[in-house]
C-alpha cells in the first residue's frame, strides 16, 4: 500500500461481516441479560438523578428563592442548562438529517444512537423552562387553548415561539426515531423466540414486512422527514438565540446570534455524541461498525464549528468595539476582564483552543485524545451559555443594579442531576433499543447493493 | 395441506444482483401482484419492478401548506379579531413575528400528516395476519436473503410455470404460502366485550386527564402559605365566642362619640317646625353642600335641582326641587327628606353627616334662589 485509492468510495463499515452477524451483535445487549457493569453503571447514574429528584423537591417546596438567582440576574442556572440542553440534542438531528441529505453514508452507524440523544437531551432541556417558570404545574397556559379566561398567549414574544420550536422539535425527532426504527423492530420481531417481546416487537413494528412496495414510500418519506428536520433543526437554536437576541440586554442583542448559536449547538452535540460513542462501541463491541473514520469525520466537523464560534466570539468584540455603543463595550470587556473573567477564559480555552488541535491527524484518531478534547469542549459550551446570559444580566445599563451572581447547592444539585437524569434514558435506551439501525448499516456494507453490471 | 387457500408463490435469492434480476424478469413476464422483500431497500429495485414515483411528496405539499395557513389564520383571528391587546405598540396583526410559529406547525403537521398516510393508508398497516407473517421466508428476508412473491389472486398466475421461472432464475429455495386458516376465519367483531372494554378505559383515562388538567391542575394555588394566617377573618365563625360569630356587638347601650338621635323620624312636617338651620349660609357651606349635591342628589335630581336626572328612565324621575311647595318648605323640612327619604327616595342620613346635610340644604336654597332671582340680586 503506497498510495490511497481515491477513485474508490471508502467503505463505512469496516471488513465485509456477514449480514446476519451485523443482526446478531446489534441485536444481543437486548437478547442477553445485563451484566454487572450496567448495573454499577445504571447505579450511578440513578444517584445522580436522584440528585435532580431532591434538588427539584426543595425547589417546589420552598420555591424558586433555593436558587441563587438575584435580581438582575433573574435568568442563571436553569436557563444556562436550557440552552446547553437543546444544544446537545442537535446533534442528533444534524446527523440524522442533514448528513442524510449530504449522502454521508457515515452517518448510518451513529444515527440511531444520535437520535436517540436527541430525544433525551430535549427531554432533559424542557425540563428547565417549566421549572423556569416556579409552577411548572400551571405551564399548561404556555399553549394557546380556549379557556375560561378567554385570555390568548403572546404570540410576538420569543419566549412563546420557544415553546412551539423545542416541542415541535420533540415531536419530529421522536416522529423519525419511530420511523427509523420500524423495519428494525420487523428485524426482532423475526428473530426472537420470547413470547413476550414477540408481542411487543410484534404491536410496534406495526406489521412490517419488508416489502419493496413499501421501501419505496419509506424512503421517500425519510427524505420528506430530512428535508423538514434539516430547516426546523436550524430553527430552534435560532429561537431559542431569539429569546435574547431580540431583548435590548447588551451582549445579548446581536444580529449574529441566531448562527453563532446553531454552530455552538451542532459542536457541543458532536462532542457529546462523540463522548458518548466511544463508550458504546467499546461496550458492544461495535469498533467495526462505528469506526475511527467515522468519529475522526466528526472530530473535523468539531473543528469546523468550534473555529466557527470562535469566529463569532471574535465579531463579537468587533462589532461592540465597532458599533460604539457604550454599553456594549463595556459588557465585552466586563465578560473578559470583569467579575467573571474566570468563566470567560475557561470558555475560550475549552471552546476555541481545545478543538484546534483536531488539525492534527494523529490527534484526531487518538481515542483517549478526543475523548478529553470532547469533555473540554462540553464544559466550554456550558460555559458559553453562562458567560453569555450571566454576565450581561449582572452588569447592564444602570450601575446601581449591578450584582454578582453565585448559584446555590440547590443549584448544582439541580444541573448534575440533570446529567443523571439524561444518562439513564441512554442507558436503558441502550437495552431496550438496538443502537445502531440494522436495516441502514446493512445497506452500507459492501457489496450489499447490486454491482449494476449488464445482464 | 391442501384445504388451506393458496397466497402465493415465493423465492428467495442470495445475492442483490440476483434478486434485481428476478424481480426485472417478473414484472416483464407480465405479472401484477407481486412484490420483493429485502432486508433494506436495494438501489435500483423500484425501476426493476417498474413501480411509479411515490406520492407521498403530495401528502406532505398539502398538509404542510395547510398548517401554515391554518397558522397564519388562527394567529390572526386569536390577536387581531377574538382579543386584540397593544403589545410593544405593534399593529394588532403583526406578521413578522407570526412566521417563527407558522414554521414551526408547518413542520409539525406535514411531518405527522406524512407518517400517519403512509403507515395508515399506503401500507395498511398495522397488519399483523398477513399470509407472509410467521414463515421462515419473512425470517429469512427480514435478516440476510432476497425474496420475491407472486400472488395467487394474479391473473396470470400458474403455480408450475412460476415454480420454474423460479428455478431458470437460480433461486435459492421456493415456498408456497397459504393463508393461515384460523387467522382467515376470525371475525373481529367491534362489539366484543375486550375492545369496548378498552374503549371505555381510554375514554376515561382520557377525560380523566383533560379535567384534572384544565379544572383543577391549572387552577391549583401556588404557595399560598400568606393566606393561611391563624387569625380570626371578619364573617368567619368562630371558635372562642359561644354564639359562634367571629364579628363581636357593641356592649348593649354604647353610643358612638358625636351620635345624636333624631327625634322625627316618621314625622316629616314636626321636623319642619321644630327644625332650625344652624350652619350659616357662607362661602364655605355652599362650597361643601354644592360638593355633596352634585355627588348625592344630583344623579336623579340634576345638577341644578330641576329633575335632568343622568339615570335614563332607569329610575323615576323626581319632582323638580324648584316647585313652590320646596321653595316654601322651612330647611328642616328638607332636613327631614334627606334624613328619612320620602317614598321611594332613599334616605342619606349614612352618607351625610349632620353638617352636611344643613349644607345641601343651604346650597340648594341657592339653586333656588338662582332661577327666581330678584331684581335686587342682580345690582
Ligand atoms: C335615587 C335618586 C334620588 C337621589 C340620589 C336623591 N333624591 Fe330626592 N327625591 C327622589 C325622588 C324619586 C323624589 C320624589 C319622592 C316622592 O315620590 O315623593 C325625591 C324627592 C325629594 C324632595 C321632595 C320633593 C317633593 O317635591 O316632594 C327633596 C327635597 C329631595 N328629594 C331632596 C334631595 C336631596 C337634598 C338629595 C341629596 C342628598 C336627594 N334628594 C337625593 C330621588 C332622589
Amino acid at each position: 500500500m503506497t498510495a490511497a485509492d481515491f477513485t474508490k468510495e471508502l467503505s463505512v463499515i469496516e471488513g465485509k461481516p456477514a449480514l446476519r452477524e451485523l443482526d446478531e451483535l446489534i441485536s444481543k445487549p437486548l437478547e442477553t441479560k445485563p451484566n454487572k457493569k450496567f448495573y454499577i453503571a445504571l447505579s450511578i447514574t440513578l444517584s445522580l438523578f436522584s440528585l435532580l429528584v431532591i434538588g427539584l423537591g426543595l425547589t417546589f417546596y420552598y420555591g424558586i428563592g433555593m436558587w441563587g438567582n438575584n435580581n438582575p440576574v433573574g435568568w442563571a442556572f436553569d436557563i444556562v442548562n436550557f440552552v446547553f440542553w437543546v444544544g446537545i440534542g442537535h446533534a442528533g438531528t444534524l446527523i440524522s438529517a442533514i448528513l442524510f441529505l449530504f449522502r454521508q453514508k457515515w452517518r448510518t452507524g451513529i444515527a440511531r444512537f444520535a437520535e436517540g440523544m436527541t430525544i433525551f437531551a430535549v427531554m432533559t432541556a424542557g425540563m428547565f423552562p417549566l421549572i423556569h417558570v416556579g409552577r411548572p404545574w400551571l405551564a399548561g397556559y404556555l399553549f394557546p387553548y380556549p379557556n375560561q379566561h378567554s385570555l390568548w398567549v403572546n404570540f410576538t414574544s420569543p419566549l412563546l415561539w420557544d415553546v412551539f420550536a423545542v416541542s415541535t422539535y420533540l415531536t419530529v425527532s421522536l416522529i423519525f426515531w419511530y420511523v427509523g426504527l420500524i423495519p428494525d423492530l420487523a428485524i426482532l420481531r423475526e428473530k426472537t423466540t420470547h413470547k413476550i417481546k414477540k408481542v411487543i416487537y410484534s404491536v410496534f413494528s406495526l406489521g412490517w414486512r419488508f416489502s419493496n412496495r413499501h421501501w419505496q414510500h419509506y424512503e421517500m418519506v425519510y427524505l420528506i422527514l430530512a428535508g423538514f428536520a434539516t430547516p426546523l433543526v436550524l430553527s430552534v437554536h435560532t429561537i431559542v438565540s431569539f429569546d435574547f437576541a431580540v431583548s435590548i440586554i447588551p451582549g445579548w442583542h446581536t444580529t449574529i446570534f441566531p448562527p453563532y448559536f446553531v454552530a455552538g449547538a451542532v459542536f457541543s452535540g458532536f462532542a457529546m455524541v462523540q463522548n458518548v460513542l466511544i463508550i458504546v462501541r467499546k461496550i458492544f463491541n461495535y469498533e467495526h461498525i462505528i469506526t475511527l473514520d467515522t468519529l475522526e469525520k466528526m472530530n473535523k466537523i468539531m473543528l469546523l464549528t468550534g473555529s466557527l464560534v470562535g469566529y463569532a466570539y471574535a465579531m463579537e468584540f468587533f462589532i461592540a468595539w465597532y458599533s460604539g455603543v457604550e454599553a456594549e463595550r463595556f459588557t465585552f470587556l466586563n465578560r473578559a476582564l470583569g467579575p467573571y473573567a474566570w468563566a470567560y477564559w475557561i470558555m475560550i480555552t475549552c471552546n476555541v483552543v481545545s478543538p484546534q488541535f483536531f488539525w492534527v491527524r494523529k490527534i484526531r484518531r487518538s481515542i483517549p485524545v478526543m475523548f478529553v478534547i470532547a469533555i473540554f469542549v462540553n464544559i466550554g459550551m456550558w460555559f458559553e451559555r453562562f458567560v453569555i446570559i450571566v454576565t450581561s444580566l449582572s452588569r447592564d445599563f444602570l450601575p446601581s443594579s449591578w450584582a454578582y451572581y453565585k448559584p446555590t447547592y440547590v443549584d448544582a444539585m439541580i444541573l448534575i442531576g440533570s446529567f443523571g437524569f439524561f444518562f439513564t434514558w441512554i442507558l436503558l435506551f441502550t437495552k431496550a433499543l438496538p443502537v445502531v439501525s440494522m436495516a441502514e448499516v446493512k445497506a452500507v456494507v459492501d457489496g450489499a447493493q447490486p454491482s449494476h453490471k449488464e445482464h | 395441506m391442501s384445504d388451506k387457500i393458496l397466497y402465493g408463490c415465493a423465492a428467495v435469492f442470495n445475492t442483490p444482483d440476483e434478486i434485481t434480476h428476478a424481480a426485472e424478469k417478473v414484472a416483464n413476464a407480465g405479472y401484477k401482484k407481486f412484490d420483493v422483500h429485502t432486508p433494506y431497500p436495494v438501489h435500483g429495485m423500484d425501476d426493476a419492478m417498474k413501480l411509479a414515483p411515490s406520492k407521498l411528496g403530495y401528502v406532505a405539499l398539502v398538509f404542510g401548506l395547510s398548517g401554515t395557513l391554518g397558522a397564519l389564520f388562527t394567529l390572526w383571528w386569536i390577536s387581531a379579531v377574538d382579543y386584540p391587546i397593544v403589545i410593544g405598540g405593534k399593529p394588532f396583526f403583526s406578521f413578522p413575528a407570526y412566521i417563527p410559529v407558522m414554521f414551526e406547525l408547518t413542520v409539525l403537521s406535514a411531518a405527522i400528516a406524512t407518517v400517519l398516510a403512509m403507515l395508515f393508508i399506503f401500507f395498511k398497516l398495522p397488519n399483523n395476519s398477513h399470509p407472509l407473517h410467521g414463515t421462515e421466508y419473512m425470517k429469512k428476508v427480514s435478516s440476510d436473503k432476497y425474496g420475491i412473491s407472486i400472488q395467487a389472486d394474479d391473473p396470470q398466475f400458474d403455480k408450475e410455470k412460476i415454480k420454474e421461472l423460479f428455478e431458470t432464475l437460480n433461486a435459492a429455495k421456493i415456498y408456497l404460502i397459504h393463508w393461515d386458516n384460523d387467522e382467515l376465519n376470525h371475525k373481529h367483531k367491534i362489539l366484543e366485550p375486550k375492545f369496548l372494554a378498552f374503549l371505555f378505559v381510554v375514554a376515561l383515562i382520557s377525560s380523566g386527564t383533560a379535567y384534572f388538567t384544565l379544572n383543577k391542575l391549572m387552577f391549583m394555588v401556588p404557595f399560598n402559605w400568606m393566606m393561611d394566617q391563624p387569625k380570626q377573618s371578619a364573617q368567619q365563625k368562630s371558635l372562642i365566642f359561644d354564639d359562634g360569630f367571629g364579628m363581636r356587638n357593641p356592649v348593649p347601650g354604647t353610643v358612638a362619640r358625636g351620635y345624636l338621635p333624631y327625634q322625627f323620624k316618621g314625622q316629616p312636617d314636626l321636623a319642619g317646625e321644630k327644625l332650625v338651620n344652624p350652619v350659616p349660609i357662607s362661602n364655605e357651606s355652599l362650597k361643601l353642600g354644592g360638593q355633596k349635591f352634585d355627588i348625592y342628589c344630583s344623579p336623579c335630581h340634576g345638577y341644578h335641582g330641576d329633575g335632568a336626572s343622568r339615570l335614563r328612565g332607569q329610575f323615576p324621575n323626581p319632582p323638580s326641587l324648584h316647585s313652590d311647595k320646596v321653595r316654601k318648605w322651612s330647611d328642616g323640612r328638607i332636613f327631614a327628606v334627606i334624613t328619612d327619604g320620602q317614598n321611594i327616595m332613599p334616605s342619606y342620613s349614612t352618607q351625610l353627616s349632620v353638617e352636611e346635610r344643613w349644607a345641601v340644604i343651604n346650597y340648594v336654597r341657592a339653586l333656588q334662589r338662582a332661577l327666581n332671582a330678584k331684581e335686587s340680586d342682580l345690582q
